[in-house]
Parts: C-alpha cells; sequence; structure tokens
C-alpha cells in the first residue's frame, strides 16, 4: 500500500505540482523529496527481484543438486549424497553469518576481507553502495549466501560413494572459508586483486561465478577424487545411476534456479538482468544440443542423461559471461561447452582413469574454464560497459570489442583460481585424513553411505511391510 | 502333480496369464526376475561409459497343477508367449512329490 501511495504521489505531482506549489506552498513536496521517493521505488523493485533470486539460488541446490546428484549414484548412497547438498545449506549458514560473509566482502587487503561484518555486524537495511547500491545489504548478504552454499556441494560429485560425512562436514567447513571465502574476495570483494569493477590490479570478468564458484568447487573435486582414490570396484563393476528420473527432475530444477544465479548477479532487476536471463537460457539449450549430438554420433543414441548434463555443462559455461555477452555469442559458448565437456567426461576421464564419480571436474572445472576464457573473448560493452577511462568513457572489455589484453586477465583469474584450488583443497584434506580420516571403510562402503552413515533406506519397500 | 516353471518376456504375461486361467489353471506364483538364455543382453551408454547388460528382465509364473492339465496349459503358454523370435523363454516341467494346504492340512492333489 504505501508503495501504491508513493507511485501514485510521483506520478499526480508532475500534473498538479505547480498549482499545489501556488495554493500551498508548505505542502508540496521538493524535488530532493520527489528523487528521494524515486529511488525508494527502485529500490523497492531491485529488492523484490533480488530476494526471488536468493530463494531462486538456494532451490538450485535443494533440491535441484540433491536431485541431480542423487539420481547417479547408487540406490545405496541415495540419501548420503543429497544429505551432503543439504548439510550445506544448514553448515555454510551458520559459517556464513558468523565470518564468511565478512571475510568475502568486507574491505580487507587484495586476497581476503576483513573482519569487519564478522557476526553480520552493520549489515542491515542500508545498501553497500560499492556492490548494489538499491538493495539493503542485508538482501545481498543473503543472496551471496546461497552462492556459498552452492559452491561446495557441487565438490560432492567427485567423492560421492565413499566420503565420511563427519569428514566432508570439516572439510566443507575449512574450505568454504579457505578457498571459497579468498576466490570469492579477490574477484567481486572490494579491493579484490582480480576485482573488475571495483579497482582490482588484474580485473578478471566474472559476471556470476565462472571462476569463483565453477573452477575452484571443480578443480578441488579433481583434487578430491585424486586424494580418496576410486571406488571399491571401479573400473571393473558397473555403477551405472540407479535413476536418471531423479536427476532429470534435478537438472531441469538447475537450469531454473539458474536464472536466479546469473541473472540476479546484476544486482537489480533492471535490463541487465534481462540480457544475462536471456544468455544463461540460450547457453542451456545450444549446449544440451551439442553434448547429446556428440554421443548420437559416437555411441548411436543421444541419451537423456547427455541431455541434461550438456544444459548443466552450457549453465556452467555462460556462468561468468551472462552479463557481458549477447545472445549470438551465449549460443555458441553453450554448444561449445556441452561438446567439450562430453570430451572431458567420455574420453579424458576414461583415459586417466581416476574416478570422479559423478563428474564435478568434467563438467564444473572444465565448463568453467572454457566459460571465463571465452567470457573474455566475447565481453561487449555494448552489454555492459564495465570499464571506463578516467574521463568516463566506455572502453572496450572484451576480444571482439578490441580490447585483447583482457584474455590475458581471464587466464591469470583462472590461474589463480585452479592454484587456490589445488593447494587449498590438498592442505584440508590431509588436515581432515590426519584427524578424522576421510574415507570410510570398505566394509561401510560396499553396505552403502545410508546405512553406515546415516542409519536410513532411500527406498523402503519390503513386501512383508504392512 | 506336475510343477511348471515358465520364463517368458515380460510383455507377454498378461496374455498367458488370461490364458492360463482359461482352461482352468487355479493358481499361479509370478516372479520378476533377471536372466539370459541364448539372446544377447544389450549395451547402455551412461556419460560415455559403456554398461553390458546381459541380465534381461522376465517374468517366471509357477505352478503346480494336475498331471492330465499339463499338455493342455504347456500349448497355452507357448501359444500366448510365442513371437517366433529369440528370447522368447523356456518352459521346464518337474514331478512334485506332494503338497499341503496350510489351512486345513489337505494333501496332494486335493490341496491344489
Amino acid at each position: 500500500m504505501r508503495l501504491v501511495h508513493k507511485l501514485l504521489t510521483i506520478l499526480i505531482v508532475p500534473f498538479f505540482g505547480a498549482t499545489l506549489v501556488a495554493q500551498s506552498a508548505t505542502a508540496a513536496p521538493t524535488i530532493a523529496q520527489l528523487q528521494q521517493q524515486i529511488a525508494d521505488a527502485k529500490g523497492s523493485a531491485d529488492n523484490a527481484w533480488m530476494l526471488v533470486c536468493s530463494a531462486l539460488v538456494l532451490l538450485m541446490t535443494g533440491p535441484g543438486l540433491a536431485l541431480f546428484y542423487g539420481g547417479l549414484v547408487r540406490k545405496k548412497n541415495v540419501l548420503g549424497t543429497m544429505m551432503q547438498s543439504f548439510a550445506m545449506m544448514a553448515l555454510i549458514t551458520v559459517l556464513w553469518a558468523i565470518i564468511g560473509y565478512s571475510l568475502c566482502f568486507a574491505s580487507g587487503n587484495s586476497f581476503i576481507g576483513g573482519l569487519e561484518h564478522a557476526f553480520l555486524h552493520a549489515v542491515g537495511a542500508a545498501p553497500d553502495a560499492d556492490y548494489a547500491a538499491t538493495i539493503p545489504q542485508q538482501t545481498f548478504m543473503i543472496y551471496q549466501l546461497m552462492f556459498a552454499i552452492i559452491t561446495p556441494a557441487l565438490i560432492c560429485g567427485a567423492f560421492a560413494e565413499r566420503m565420511k560425512f563427519s569428514a566432508m562436514l570439516l572439510f566443507m567447513a575449512m574450505w568454504s572459508l579457505l578457498v571459497y571465502a579468498p576466490m570469492a574476495h579477490m574477484v567481486w570483494g572490494k579491493g579484490g586483486l582480480l576485482n573488475a569493477s571495483l579497482g582490482g590490479r588484474f580485473p578478471t570478468l566474472d559476471f556470476a561465478g565462472g571462476t569463483v564458484v565453477h573452477i575452484t568447487s571443480g578443480v578441488s573435486a579433481l583434487v578430491c577424487a585424486l586424494f580418496l582414490g576410486r571406488r571399491v570396484g571401479f573400473p571393473k563393476e558397473p555403477m551405472p545411476p540407479h535413476s536418471v528420473v531423479l536427476s532429470f527432475i534435478g537438472a531441469c530444477l538447475l537450469w531454473v534456479g539458474w536464472f536466479g544465479f546469473n541473472a540476479g548477479s546484476a544486482l537489480s532487476a533492471g535490463s541487465l538482468a534481462t540480457s544475462a536471463f536471456v544468455a544463461t537460457h540460450f547457453a542451456a539449450a545450444t549446449a544440451a544440443i551439442g553434448w547429446a549430438v556428440a554421443e548420437w554420433i559416437r555411441n548411436g543414441k543421444p541419451s537423456v542423461l547427455g541431455a541434461i548434463s550438456g544444459s548443466v555443462a552450457g549453465l556452467v559455461a555462460i556462468t561468468p559471461a551472462a552479463g557481458f555477452v549477447g545472445p549470438m555469442p551465449a549460443l555458441l559458448i553453450g554448444f561449445i561447452a556441452g561438446v567439450f565437456c562430453y570430451a572431458m567426461v567420455a574420453v579424458v576421464k576414461a583415459r586417466l582413469g581416476y574416478d570422479d564419480s559423478l563428474d564435478a571436474f568434467g563438467v564444473h572445472g572444465a565448463g568453467g574454464t572454457i566459460g571465463a576464457l571465452l567470457t573474455g573473448v566475447f565481453a561487449t560493452s555494448a552489454i555492459n560497459p564495465i570499464f571506463k577511462d578516467a574521463q568516463g568513457h566506455t572502453l572496450p572489455v572484451g576480444m571482439m570489442d578490441g580490447n585483447f589484453r583482457q584474455l590475458g586477465n581471464q587466464a591469470i583469474g583462472i590461474s589463480i583460481a585452479i592454484l587456490l584450488a589445488l593447494v587449498g583443497t590438498y592442505v584440508i584434506l590431509q588436515v581432515v585424513n590426519f584427524t578424522i580420516g576421510v574415507r570410510v571403510s570398505a566394509e561401510d562402503e560396499v553396505q552403502g553411505l545410508d546405512l553406515t552413515q546415516h542409519g536410513e533406506e532411500g527406498y523402503y519397500w519390503e513386501a512383508s511391510m504392512p | 502333480m506336475t510343477k511348471l516353471e515358465a520364463v517368458i518376456q515380460p510383455a507377454k504375461f498378461e496374455a498367458v496369464k488370461d490364458a492360463l486361467i482359461e482352461i482352468g489353471v487355479e493358481g499361479m506364483t509370478v516372479i520378476e526376475v533377471r536372466g539370459h538364455g541364448r539372446q544377447k543382453g544389450h549395451t547402455e551408454f551412461y556419460r560415455g561409459r559403456e554398461y553390458t547388460v546381459d541380465l534381461l528382465p522376465k517374468v517366471k509364473i509357477e505352478a503346480v497343477i494336475l498331471d492330465e492339465m499339463v499338455d493342455k496349459a504347456v500349448a497355452a503358454i507357448a501359444g500366448a508367449a510365442r513371437s517366433g523370435k529369440i528370447g522368447d523363454g523356456k518352459i521346464f516341467l518337474s514331478r512334485i512329490d506332494d503338497a499341503i494346504r496350510i489351512r486345513n492340512d489337505e494333501r496332494g492333489e486335493n490341496a491344489l
């Protein structure tokens, strides 16, 4: 009601303002008041959109990723796998409130944020204009939390079916603070080394998390897969997905949730959000086609799992580019990612023999890298004039714009993400392995995580039960 | 008494069941099974990884019947389950020594 009242005021005042002023000078709103009311109305629109986007991004983890991964494992591990995603929704939230948000987004040095916002101190209704001038900082905080939740959850695909639940919790808590927080601060935080809009030394374009989310999680996933070793029986024993149906539902929810992830990264409800929304959708479509066609040619049939895996690969690849590229490059980026990730998963992984159980590296690591590079190629000031000179004139953004240096900056951003993920994940795994051990016993692994880690079964369908 | 075990294509189950009931077979036990005879399995691909599935889903029907019913029952099953292609299944016959109705201890053919 208040909003309606404000809008009416804004509409009516220009027509009758003059007479009102003439009749009673004291009652008429001043220009400053009107400007404030316009800003309030825009702020409300942006805030509504960003709260919806926050919910959409949470939808990606649970149920999206939980179903996607849950369907891909054998049925004795379905609950254990879903629980890994769900546990992130609880665990990372608490860490975020205490210190995670501050380490990512408070002012600090080039590598990590300070403690100014620890315990969410001074994170309230007032916007932080450096990040998003029209929404409460608390909205920005909760939106960014959803990214911090899904990123470690993505790693779970690599160690699926064999990691201790307790070890997973400790690993993720440390990973969130030691790998995710510095990477998020470097790319998105004030004064971060790679920040493209707040004066970073090597401005890396990463609209919604190609480096921060997908390269860090994908490369960490590979380290986990190598560190934990193969599942018992891999690759001799067949381990097909127990329900592609669950994975299908999960992938479709990921696709929908990704609109919140990418379009929401505009941090406002304007045309940039629309542009990112369109690019996101287009890339998912061509990537699904790319993967399925590659499979059709190689195996004779386009599989459902292939098509949905392809769409996820496309969504990953467009993530850094979403707010920088037009629809046609988005179609191309998606298609390239679909074919490239299929090759990584079906050819390269098979040849190297590591057991990245659910292809977290093959999809997120590989897709994120190709996407971050192609962002440097196709980013354009026509979509997002992010670079300006001292006089405020727009500068070229990507290679197609004529900024050839951007590809180098993208490579630097990618390298730092890979290095941080490699070293950080390896050190954390050593600590976790030394303290509580990362892997379940061979007997527990054969019996399944559902029974041994949680004391439950996903499907309790005994004929004798009433 | 004869035990009849028929392993058939799942798609033919309804037709076979109806044919058996029509000739007067009063009871049967049906189990979903996996297996293979001379029929080859098939391959499945999950993210480029090839899985050979050589145990195919089948339905097994078990029924213990009077000896004079056997020829009619075999003809009924074969008639309903046959497509002429490899993988149609098999029928096994064996002698049964005795049968007991749990409800009232009736034995032998009376228990069927």
